[in-house]
């Protein structure tokens, strides 16, 4: 069984609309460890060795957090900038997170009819995330299809947020029990 | 037997120190083992005790404080919020109590005047028995913990013009007894004494607590709350009042002064002893030859009224919608009837509206049906509650919103200490609504932040009683904000010690001070002068050009590093306790060894993080070329 880590960031979970319901269902659920962001580091004054041992315990992390400007929020930028150190997630002996696995949680206020070449945000969603997708390569972690809930600002009664929060909580339960041989064979190619 | 003061007096504790622990034990209450001990103590049992009426008209006295403290519990804003309950539901119960037990003795074939005198006495409750039994139970605050509180009350009001009706119920023509003054001048007494607790509670009294508090003399703080107590009540009882109505009003009107807490902290043993006496005088005035003679009749007569008080209760819950498993306790806890019987009894013999028959079945039914209401007490949480339980938990959690901070009393901070440092932490709390209360012995704070609307209390931060009526019982956290570090570390033990529940916040005057409260188990520790000392030091490292994010960081850098030493000595410390008594000589060596410590960490562990090549060869592979790039990206914006 694969042992997942979410990386939790939501700056005003005190306004969340889906996050607080999502971050909800997956607590105490064994292997899979929740680690928020902005409640472990108000400061923004991230720990990094301590990061780094979470990420080294872990085969499978989750960023979650709602898009902001078609990005994330800005602590879990700094983490990756503090975090995701040359020599330990990258560059020549930077191959800690190698065979590791990559998923983003993300919501967003548009609908997803305004995530194509039609709709006013002109581009698919995964246009938006391509530095996560391109970070991913850098370090070597597999980047697996994200988990996208759409239309908050519109959509957000209970029953439909109660409702995708349990489609996340299946989807982390099938990524904990997921093969990956798959990933194994890509990586004997390279 | 006649004894003397003393030996009843040793025979009335004794029983109450033997009754009532077992009783408890038991699970019983203490209302019911006082009761017990009254009946074993009493002239049917061991006939220890003479003269219990004596007594109990003494011990009544202890209703009359407990309403005092039921009053400094009850702000007049709450009070007003009760308004609903205490005519409505308080007037429906009487009146249905009273009509339906007229109509049953109607029936009976008694006469309609001592019909009526009778369901007017026996619809009133024990207030004495209730609230002890439900602030025992923890249940004042309930939906039928308040709903009850508001029945006893207007039954305190009614008994004021019960007193005035049942004079004419006499079936005989007996010359009336007339009052010496007109009905109007006294009722003009009735409403100056009243405006003059009100009006002189406000002006008069708590000015003359404040400078008996600044005196510092807590006996005579005792001497003047009980003043106060037995004061009002002689002024009610000269005007024909209610003295528990009276001393009740006296405490709503210094429910909103500062020495609330003091107050109740003061009377609260007196009040709790005098009940005691109360209730064991009560059971030892059960008249068992009357029981033992008619032994069926007494049995319907007291089943009869606590099913009929029962029945009107529970409609009158269901009229005035109380939850259904309330409604149950309410009932439970309402359906006996009360002391203020005895006295109305007594006062209806006199004037001939009952016979000496009558009344004393009366008198031992009332006290049967109060014996009675521990143990339905008892049936509910046993056998009512438990069903009701069983069908709740589900719907509770999800009403509380997780990430919000609850507003209720139940979950407060309470801070010791308001100097520079405690009100820095009380105006950042109150800016955000958060419920607070505030100890503090210096005078002169108190008056000034009461104009602010702080929730103030004079009182010293280390002493239990206050702490316990602080509500250090139902709070989460516990500030020490006090200057002195020996009374920090006073206040510290003694909340460890007797509300393990709370979290600590304290604050240390120095490092060595701050490890002192680590080992006492403080659980968050804060030198006052490290975060001045830090900003003054990110200051300095700007001004000679360190870029601002970069001397923030290395604040918070020292912060950590401090704090992980900080722990770590104390920690280390504790085995070595001798180490600690050259104070100076071993400050100097851990002063030496943190300069060390310091120059090995000063780095930071940042340099891996938002750079590259310094550490990498700049190798030629596409990594190395991204990140370079990346890099380049950065600074060149």
């Amino acid at each position: 069984m694969h042992k997942i880590l979410v990386l939790f960031a939501h700056p005003a979970l005190q306004k969340s609309l889906a996050h607080k319901s999502l971050f909800n269902e997956i607590q105490h659920i064994e292997g899979i460890t929740c680690h928020d962001l902005y409640d472990a580091y108000p400061d923004s004054f991230i720990d990094i060795k301590h990061e780094q041992a979470l990420l080294l315990q872990h085969d499978i992390i989750i960023f979650q957090f709602p898009l902001y400007w078609y990005s994330c929020p800005a602590i879990l930028k700094e983490w990756q900038d503090l975090v995701l150190e040359h020599g330990f997630a990258y560059g020549e002996h930077g191959n800690k997170l190698t065979g590791k696995k990559l998923m983003l949680a993300v919501s967003t206020g548009g609908s997803a009819n305004s995530y194509s070449a039609s709709g006013y945000n002109e581009h698919d969603i995964n246009a938006f995330l391509l530095p996560f997708s391109q970070m991913s390569k850098i370090c070597n972690l597999e980047y697996l299809p994200p988990f996208v809930v759409h239309d908050i600002h519109k959509r957000h009664d209970p029953q439909r947020i109660a409702r995708k929060a349990e489609e996340y909580r299946q989807q982390l339960l099938r990524l904990q029990q997921m093969d990956d041989g798959a990933v194994k064979t890509r990586m004997e190619n390279n | 037997m006649e004894h003397g003061v003393l030996f009843n007096t040793f025979i009335y504790l004794a029983a109450g120190v033997v009754a009532v622990p077992i009783a408890k034990r038991l699970g019983l209450g203490s209302v019911l083992g006082y009761l017990i001990a009254g009946v074993i103590v009493g002239p049917y049992a061991l006939s220890l005790i003479s003269n219990q009426q004596d007594v109990m008209h003494v011990a009544e006295f202890g209703v009359v404080m407990m309403l005092f403290l039921v009053g400094l519990e009850l702000r007049p804003a709450l009070l007003w919020q009760l308004k609903m309950p205490i005519l409505g539901t308080g007037g429906l119960q009487l009146c249905a109590t009273t009509l339906f037990i007229f109509l049953l003795l109607l029936a009976c074939g008694l006469a309609w005047q001592t019909s009526l005198a009778i369901g007017l006495i026996v619809a009133l409750s024990s207030t004495a028995i209730v609230l002890q039994n439900l602030q025992e139970r923890e249940l004042m605050k309930t939906e039928a913990g308040k709903n009850a509180f508001a029945v006893l009350l207007f039954q305190d009001i009614a008994v004021i013009p019960i007193l005035s009706i049942l004079p004419l119920l006499v079936i005989q023509d007996t010359t009336v007894i007339e009052s010496s003054i007109p009905s109007w001048q006294s009722a003009l007494m009735i409403a100056g004494v009243i405006a003059g607790i009100i009006i002189g509670g406000h002006f008069l009294v708590v000015p003359l607590l404040r400078i008996i508090a600044s005196s510092r003399s807590r006996e005579i703080f005792i001497a003047t709350a009980l003043a106060l107590v037995v004061g009002i009540a002689l002024a009610m009882e000269a005007v024909g009042l209610s003295a528990a109505l009276g001393t009740f009003l006296a405490g709503v009107v210094l429910a909103d002064s500062e020495y609330r807490h003091e107050l109740e902290s003061d009377i609260e043993p007196f009040k709790s002893l005098l009940l005691g006496i109360f209730f064991i005088s009560v059971g030892a005035s059960i008249d068992f030859n009357l029981l033992l003679d008619q032994p069926i009749l007494v049995a319907l007569l007291v089943g009869g009224l606590i099913a009929v008080k029962f029945i009107v209760l529970f409609v009158t819950g269901i009229v005035f919608k109380i939850q259904r498993s309330q409604n149950w306790l309410f009932s439970c806890a309402l359906a006996q009837g009360g002391e203020f019987a005895f006295v109305l009894t007594s006062f209806a013999l006199q004037r001939q509206v009952l016979d000496n028959e009558i009344a004393s079945l009366l008198v031992l039914v009332v006290t049967l049906s109060m014996v009675f209401t521990p143990l339905l007490l008892i049936i509910y949480d046993k056998v009512i509650a438990p069903t009701f339980k069983r069908r709740l938990p589900q719907q509770e959690d999800k009403e509380t919103p997780e990430h919000q901070i609850p507003d209720d009393t139940d979950s407060s901070v309470i801070i010791a200490g308001f100097g520079g440092f405690g009100q820095v932490v009380g105006r950042l709390l109150h800016g955000y609504h958060i419920n607070t209360t505030i100890l503090e012995n210096d005078v002169g704070q108190i008056e000034l932040l009461q104009q602010f609307k702080y929730k103030v209390f004079y009182g010293d931060a280390e002493q239990l009683n206050l702490l316990h009526s602080a509500g250090a019982d139902n709070a989460k956290l516990f500030i020490i904000a006090v200057e002195s570090a020996s009374r920090t570390k006073r206040i510290l033990i003694q909340v460890k010690k007797h509300f393990p529940h709370l979290t600590v916040l304290a604050r240390a005057t120095d490092r060595n001070h701050a490890q002192q409260l680590i080992r006492l188990g403080a659980d968050h520790v804060f030198r006052e002068s490290l975060d001045s000392g830090i900003s003054l030091g990110v200051e300095t490292l700007k001004a000679l050009g360190m870029r601002a994010n970069q001397a923030h960081r290395a604040g918070q850098v020292f912060r950590r590093h401090d704090e992980a030493v900080l722990h770590e000595e104390a920690k280390r410390i504790h085995e070595h306790e001798p180490e600690f008594v050259n104070r100076s000589l071993t400050e100097r060596r851990i002063l030496k060894k943190l300069l060390g410590l310091d120059a090995l960490t000063y780095y930071d562990n940042l340099n891996d993080a938002w750079s590259t090549e310094a550490h990498s060869n700049q190798d030629k592979n596409t990594v190395g070329n991204l990140a370079a790039a990346h890099k380049h990206n950065k600074s060149s914006s």
